[in-house]
């Protein structure tokens, strides 16, 4: 039986395994300790726990248990990878590379160390939305301390060639990081492989609880070490101070050892039922993918269809959760940033939305999916007077719009 | 968010979709909004020559549920009203029948706008002075 709502919003959160639930409860009412009591049973318990998980999520990333710092999530390992490094090495440059598209969560970081004397350059994507190494090799300064790229785009899914940004920051000694929040646990990701000295991921993308994240810091060829941007206990490393979410890291590295078995199987079923829903979808007229179609994460579509507005064709899906790139679902009142990197019209950006799949989806769901957002696409293409335009051969550009 | 009751109806069974000829020069259009800024709302009426009545009116929006709730009602009240009447119409009524949130408000007033550009459109055609709007938004 299909139940309604339909969850396809996998790359905003996904629910928690079942048996990642069953792993941490415990660790709420009978094994409470603090890990961080070296004196007692309930703290040796508590830290046998913590350094199992720091294993099983050591091991899906291909680096050592001692190289993961637990965080609060991939929004704090953003910053303290990206602000710990400033500091850490600001004898050595000021200069720090990224995207256009890259997550608020390492723009705004880095808009806010160009206040404190930092020079960042904000490279832009193709219009499928990858960079190419070649625009990173140029933009390498003597200066230049950190290149930061994401694994896989969140909106779009696109993988950027992470594995060629970090042979290259290897050879030219400069530190890589990288934002995998929504590439760990959904495809290989090898830190050994990949030259990363830096990564940010997360807990509740991969069906872990939210509130717990890590920041994995390289230990070897070469050291890297961050600057804490929380002073206390010295937890961590010194990196990240802060008494341990126990439950919350049972949790991840739970959800870290059912991805890294689970995975390949979990891909190629997910990438089945993702193409079938693309080509189903774009089988629409004047509908369109958005972002490179072969280097992409095998859960995620982003589709525009034009002339429909985002927010509306949502309202007549009201039982699928998707999300929009229009300006009317986020505060701004502006449309995706990341669809406009690509070169996308606004009305393009307003018109999209991201279908992400997940553990959970089903064919069924899939159908159901198809056969409501075709209807709803074709519904209000009817009442759009641009569609209508369109269809009379007018060129919507060479239209005087009144703004308001 | 959460959509108040009458604005899902109006999305869900909008009422006078359409178009009208707008050759004719009883028909008034009124085309606002952009592409850029994710609405455009397109309004027409049909006035009765001898009576001065809006005997017609239609619309086609592209925009968010508010915004098609928000023309679709327009039409409603549109018809059998003569252009004095429907010039009165302010955009608070809508925001108020619709139950419109804050950030919605400005739907209430680009169908407001589509109304008087379609009856100035029809005053243009008919060799009448457009009415210029004497309430500034925003």
């Amino acid at each position: 039986m299909l139940k309604l709502p339909v969850y396809l919003d996998n790359n905003a959160t996904t629910q928690v395994d079942p048996r990642v639930f069953e792993a941490m409860t415990p660790y709420f009412l009978e094994a409470f300790g603090n890990a961080a009591s070296k004196s007692h049973p309930f703290g040796w318990k508590a830290e046998e726990a913590v350094d199992y998980a720091r294993e099983q999520i050591a091991q899906l990333i291909g680096g050592n248990e001692k190289e993961i710092i637990f965080t609060s999530g991939a929004t704090e390992s953003n910053n303290l990878a990206i602000k710990g490094v400033f500091e850490m090495y600001a004898s050595k440059g000021n200069h720090i590379i990224t995207l256009s598209t890259e997550h608020k969560a390492v723009l705004d970081t880095c808009k806010h160390l160009e206040k404190l004397g930092a020079e960042v350059t904000y490279l832009s994507v193709g219009g499928d939305g990858l960079v190419t190494v070649e625009a990173i090799e140029a933009a390498i300064k003597p200066n230049t301390i950190l290149v930061t790229v994401m694994y896989g785009n969140n909106e779009l899914g696109v993988l950027q060639p992470i594995r060629e940004i970090g042979a290259l920051c290897k050879s030219k000694g400069v530190l890589f990081h990288t934002d995998a929040t929504q590439a760990v646990g959904k495809m290989p990701v090898d830190v050994m492989a990949d030259h990363i000295d830096l990564m940010s991921f997360t807990a509740h993308k991969m069906y872990g609880p939210k509130g717990v994240g890590a920041l994995y810091v390289r230990r070897k060829n070469p050291r890297v070490k961050v600057t804490a941007q929380m002073d206390g206990g010295g937890h961590e490393r010194g990196m990240r101070s802060g008494t341990l979410n126990v439950p919350g890291i049972v949790g991840f590295g739970k959800a870290c050892e059912i991805a890294r078995l689970e995975m390949a199987e979990e891909g190629a079923r997910l990438q089945i039922m993702r193409d079938r829903l693309e080509a189903a979808l774009l089988q629409l007229e004047e509908s369109y993918l958005n972002g490179n179609k072969t280097h992409r994460l095998p859960h995620t579509s982003n589709i525009s269809f034009k002339y429909v507005e985002g927010e509306g064709l949502m309202m007549g899906i009201k039982d699928i959760a998707v999300s929009s790139g229009s300006a009317c679902t986020s505060a701004s009142l502006e449309p995706s940033y990341v669809l406009k990197s690509l070169g996308l019209d606004d009305e393009l950006a307003h018109s999209s939305l991201r279908f992400g799949l997940g553990r959970f989806t089903t064919d069924e769901e899939i159908d159901y999916t198809i056969e409501c957002v075709s209807g709803a696409v074709n519904k209000l293409r009817d009442m759009s007077p641009l569609w209508e335009m369109f269809k009379e051969g007018i060129d919507l550009k060479t239209i005087e719009w009144s703004e308001h | 968010m959460a959509y108040s009751d009458k604005v899902v109806d109006h999305y869900t069974n909008p009422r006078n979709i359409g178009t009208l000829d707008k050759s004719k020069n009883t028909v008034g259009t009124g085309l606002v909004g952009a592409p850029e800024c994710g609405d455009v709302m397109r309004l027409q009426i049909e006035v009765n020559h001898e009576t001065g009545i809006i005997e017609d009116a239609k619309f086609k929006t592209f925009g968010c549920g508010s915004a098609i709730a928000s023309s679709s009602l327009a039409t409603e009240w549109l018809k059998g009203k003569s252009i004095d009447e429907a010039l009165k119409i302010d955009n608070m009524e809508i925001v108020e029948e619709l139950a419109l949130p804050p950030v919605k408000i400005h739907c209430s007033v680009l169908a407001e706008d589509a109304i008087r550009s379609a009856i100035n459109d029809y005053r243009a055609k008919n060799g009448l002075e457009p009415i210029e709007s004497e309430k500034t938004h925003f």
